[in-house]
């Protein structure tokens, strides 16, 4: 589905990613987990064309996106939830979930709100409400559920557990669980090891800007280099 | 008269040139908010408004009606050319040579203007022919009527756009984050050209009514007004709407009280003696938001 082939993504002249690859195949959860400042965000940011990679490819579904624009990227079917949720604090939660519906006919806008609503049915109790107010776990919610909006065929999301205590983060994970059953194909990128390995089927270990570990999420959460470097604790 | 019907007058006069700074400031705030320029070219779209009107009545003869929407549609394709010849192609340069270039187009519009119509002011016919409203010992000339009604009416009609429409709700997504706004499926391009289209089609509507007021054309004409607007949406909070609605009416009554006062000589010294204080009090403006840097 997702095909990443050598690409190497430059923040001026810091080389952030060194000749990356790994595939995401239709129907995964496939886990990029590596320390802060690996290089997990710039990927997603490449992926969904915020940022450029200088040589190599992206894919998807037999497109290239390497010179697609950001929201059109979006109108393929991929949904990135961003590091940091990133949600429209000046606007209600309502008006977030409808700008997450932005590529939707707007005959359809309802019945996705009634689904996500359906799902967190928090959201619903507080839709009038200005997004910013509500607290980290909610807009964390509300970052997933505008994700959802778009009706995404693969659905990348940047540390939803960070700052989230941990009955939420166990929340969150299910969500993840629940969306994957549903058919949507994950990629999901974590510092929290533990977690991202026990729901993915593969996953890739990141260190400054490479891929060093690949494996099943069992096979990796078992590994020694992992369990030393990532599981501590 | 009365000291009730003189400030009944300069109230009047206030709201009437208010609403005109009202008008241009919007199309300064709205910018701001988008891709964070101040675009100093945009007064110089009221003078292109101006002459685009004075030729229409004079020189082909129309009537003020096809005179209005030919300068509006005039200021609007200009905005929005502007845009895509000259900002588009700095999207990703620093911010001070998008600044650089907004002044250098004000500077090319005005000699351009000059070099094609003369250095002269252009008279332009009356515009608004409305009687004047008499009410009890006061009279309200039709023109400021008018020019109130058309704005606050303008003003409604963009609120709505930005608060129901899916382009308005797309502008507001992208002045708060950028990078998320495009996650959403956003198109960044197809947003800021609509930004500007707005901003210049108000600016076109502020430049008949100011030429219903002031029945001239001339190519610094809009140094003078887009500066005063630019200090209304400082007043009010660059970037932010609202803010340069009020900031707009604003420095309208401000001026209008300095000549309720006998001070007219001093009103452009008085529209800048309120920007001193804004930046040095709060910078932020009225309405404004602590200004951050986007990502
Ligand atoms: N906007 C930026 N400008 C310059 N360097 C950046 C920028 N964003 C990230 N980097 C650098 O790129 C590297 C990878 O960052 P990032 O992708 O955010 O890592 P991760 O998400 O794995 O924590 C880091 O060394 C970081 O300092
Ligand atoms: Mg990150």
């Amino acid at each position: 589905m997702l095909n990443i082939h050598d690409i190497n993504v430059y923040y001026g002249p810091i080389h952030a990613i060194k000749g990356v690859s790994f595939d995401v195949n239709e129907g995964e959860i496939v886990s990029l987990i590596g320390a802060n400042g690996a290089g997990k965000s710039t990927i997603l940011k490449t992926i969904s064309g915020l940022l450029r990679t200088k040589t190599g490819g992206i894919d998807f579904l037999g497109q290239s996106l390497n010179a697609t624009a950001p929201h059109k990227i979006v109108h393929m079917g991929v949904a990135h939830i961003p590091e940091g949720r990133r949600i429209f604090q000046r606007m209600s939660v309502e008006e977030n979930l409808q700008m997450g519906a932005f590529t939707q006919p707007n005959s359809s806008i309802a019945a996705s709100l009634e689904h996500v609503y359906e799902l967190f049915p928090r959201l619903k109790e507080r839709r009038r409400q200005i997004a910013g107010t509500l607290s980290g776990g909610e807009q964390q919610m509300l970052a997933m559920s505008r994700g959802l909006m778009s009706k995404p065929k693969l659905m990348m999301l940047d540390e939803p557990s960070m700052g989230l205590a941990p009955i939420l983060v166990q929340q969150v994970f299910n969500i993840i669980k629940t969306l994957h059953d549903a058919g949507t194909t994950i990629l999901l990128v974590e510092q929290n090891a533990h977690m991202a390995l026990s729901i993915a089927d593969r996953a890739y270990v990141m260190e400054t800007g490479k891929i060093i570990l690949t494996g099943t999420g069992e096979e990796l959460a078992n590994s020694d280099e992992v369990r030393k470097a990532y599981l501590v604790g | 008269m009365s000291v009730f019907s003189t400030i009944f007058t300069q109230l009047m006069n206030g709201l009437q040139t208010g609403s005109v700074y009202a008008l241009v400031a919007l199309g300064y705030s709205m910018v701001y908010g988008i891709i964070l320029l101040l675009n100093f070219a945009h007064g110089d779209i009221i003078m292109v408004g101006a002459y685009t009107a004075w030729l229409f009545m004079v020189n082909f003869g129309q009537s003020p009606w096809v005179a209005v929407i030919a300068a509006i549609a005039a200021c609007t394709v200009l905005g929005v050319v502007i845009e895509k010849v000259a900002y588009t192609p700095l999207r990703k340069a620093p911010r001070l040579s998008l600044l650089i270039t907004a002044i250098g187009i004000s500077f090319l519009l005005e000699n351009l203007a000059q070099l094609i119509f003369g250095a002269g002011a252009r008279p332009v016919p009356t515009i608004i022919d409305v009687a004047p409203v008499t009410i009890g010992s006061v009279s309200i000339s039709g023109t400021a009527i008018v020019t109130i009604i058309v704005s606050v009416v303008s003003m409604i009609l963009l609120n709505l756009l930005i608060k129901k429409s899916k382009m308005g709700k797309a502008m507001r997504a992208v002045s708060e984050d950028t990078g998320a706004a495009q996650l959403m499926g956003i198109s960044l391009n197809k947003t800021i050209t609509f930004t500007f289209a707005v901003g210049s089609a108000l600016a076109g509507i502020g430049s008949v009514l100011y030429c219903a007021a002031y029945p001239q054309a001339s190519p610094t004409m809009g140094a003078m007004l887009g500066l005063k607007a630019f200090v209304a949406a400082v007043l009010g909070g660059i970037g932010s709407i609202p803010g340069a609605m009020i900031g707009g009416f604003a420095i309208g009554l401000a001026e209008a009280g300095a000549s309720a006062l006998g001070l007219s000589v001093w009103k452009d010294a008085v529209v800048f003696a309120i920007l001193i204080v804004v930046l040095v009090v709060k910078p932020t403006g009225l309405l404004g938001r602590n200004l951050q840097e986007k990502v």
